[in-house]
């Protein structure tokens, strides 16, 4: 009988963080097929929700902080708002980890969506915590889901918006 | 003793109380970057050695992975000019007749406006320089609409360009470095754009919320704007220069009015940035601080005599003492 591999931090955490910030890096090319941008799923909430399962850690934390870091300085955010974002991700799987264990696979794709929603809302919180009323963004404006499914949805206002574009006249007023 | 030996060798910490004090210490952390981040400012010393390290190094990773997206976009429109050449002929030769009619009445206009100019004595904006540049990364997520373009400040770029596409203003520099410049575009949430509406000369501010489609807010007037009217920089604060396509103006579902952007008519792939200084750039304030005195007014009551340079020797004073504080 072969001996049981150790759980090295390395191969559980040092490979998944490499291959989600090289894939960030891949997909954040401005590229359009027929009008359309690339998907924008944020790979490191994958990573976040999977770090946390398999087993706590402390070296975990710093490397999400790590990750966060590294995408608001790629992406141009406030230096710091996505590394939180990702701690109340991880955060909240860690508190939550006893429930998940040992349901099933479609029980934690519910979690992680929950987890997500959880993790945007503490970021959009945080992001216009100090605003005045008018300056925030329009819940309608900034759709969770379109930024980590797959598939880059559109909310109904903006489908509402581009429906009235086609009906403006080439040229405008004028 | 060894610890081991000892009571608090056999105390053990669970695995996951230790990872919660490391998340709470990374919390923590993050705050406290997050609070003393002063990316809104726009300043550009605010702008971070971190970011414009990041920056210089992103820019040549995101020029080499856009690449192939560039070499394959250029095949297709080489194999489509080959295909499609016949009709792409026919629709220039029509755009072109319609072009020569635009080009008299450009002439005469241009001839009217300069008679205008030179009877009012009008002193309008000077040309704006420009480079090129090309958009080598793109932003994801929520929280930022930025780019990243491969142009700094080598070529001259500076915090607060405006830069435009082929259709219209997409947004303005906020942070350069060598051969990068950060680009925030006007859907981000900070951003804000002084506008006005072409039809009717109306003020209003352009504010970013993330979505596609950013909000006209604090619009003045009774009907400032209808359905499809033109949006334009208004320059006013001297931020961007005045007249600047920037797109046409659509209610909202949430009964706002928003602006569909010209420049999302297509890719932003290539970008021109404006080196575009405003009035208080240009503005010499030596020569405005500088004040000359004007010449004595024949018959009236003269200066009293200057100074002489070497003042005469004080005369010593007795010392005084310090006032007594009145008893309480």
């Amino acid at each position: 009988m072969s001996q049981a591999r150790s759980l090295e931090p390395w191969r559980w955490l040092g490979i998944p963080m490499v291959q989600v910030l090289a894939a960030t890096i891949l997909f954040g090319v401005p590229l359009r097929i027929w009008g359309l941008r690339l998907p924008e799923p944020i790979f490191p909430l994958a990573v976040v929700f999977a770090w946390a399962v398999i087993r706590p850690s402390m070296i975990a934390p710093f490397l999400v902080l790590a990750m966060g870091f590294f995408l608001d300085l790629y992406w141009g955010g406030p230096l710091g708002l996505w590394a939180l974002c990702l701690l109340i991700a991880y955060g909240v799987v860690l508190a939550a980890r006893p429930i998940m264990a040992g349901q099933s696979r479609t029980i934690l794709w519910a979690w992680y969506a929950l987890v997500v929603a959880t993790g945007h809302a503490g970021g959009l919180s945080v992001r216009d915590a100090g605003r005045e009323e008018s300056a925030r963004p329009d819940p309608h404006a900034v759709a969770i889901p379109r930024h980590n499914h797959p598939l880059s949805l559109r909310t109904s206002a903006h489908r509402h918006v581009r429906r009235r574009r086609r009906q403006v006249p080439v040229g405008g007023a004028g | 003793m060894s610890l081991r030996d000892s009571p608090l060798g056999e105390l053990k910490v669970p695995l996951a109380w230790t990872a919660a004090v490391a998340v709470i210490v990374a919390g923590v952390a993050a705050t406290a970057v997050l609070m003393s981040d002063r990316r809104e400012t726009f300043q550009a010393e605010a702008y971070g050695a971190s970011r414009s390290v990041s920056d210089r190094v992103l820019t040549p990773v995101g020029e080499v992975l856009s690449a192939p997206g560039r070499w394959t976009g250029a095949g297709v429109e080489t194999i489509r000019g080959y295909f499609f050449a016949v009709s792409e002929n026919r629709r220039l030769k029509g755009e072109l007749r319609e072009m020569r009619q635009w080009r008299d009445v450009a002439i005469a206009l241009r001839d009217t406006n300069e008679r205008y100019r030179v009877l009012l004595g009008l002193k309008t904006d000077p040309p704006i320089p420009m480079v090129a540049a090309r958009i080598v990364t793109d932003s994801r997520g929520p929280y930022a609409n930025t780019r990243l373009a491969n142009a700094g400040r080598e070529k001259g770029v500076e915090s607060g360009n405006p830069v435009m596409s082929e259709h219209g203003l997409v947004g303005r520099v906020i942070g350069v470095t060598d051969g990068a410049s950060r680009v925030l575009l006007l859907t981000d949430i900070a951003s804000r754009t002084p506008v006005m509406i072409d039809r009717t000369n109306a003020r209003a501010i352009l504010t970013g919320d993330g979505g596609p489609n950013p909000k006209l807010d604090y619009l003045r007037g009774i009907d400032p704007v209808k359905q499809g009217d033109r949006i334009l920089t208004s320059g006013d604060g001297g931020v961007l220069p005045r007249g600047l396509p920037v797109g046409t103006a659509v209610k909202g579902l949430d009964g706002q009015w928003r602006v569909v952007l010209a420049s999302d008519k297509s890719a932003i792939d290539f970008v021109r940035i404006l080196l575009f200084e405003d009035f208080t750039q240009l503005v010499n304030y030596k020569d405005l601080d500088r004040t000359s005195v004007p010449p004595p007014t024949p018959g009236a009551p003269t200066l009293p005599p200057p100074v002489p340079a070497t003042p005469p020797p004080r005369a010593r004073r007795p010392r005084q003492s310090p006032a007594p504080r009145p008893r309480r």
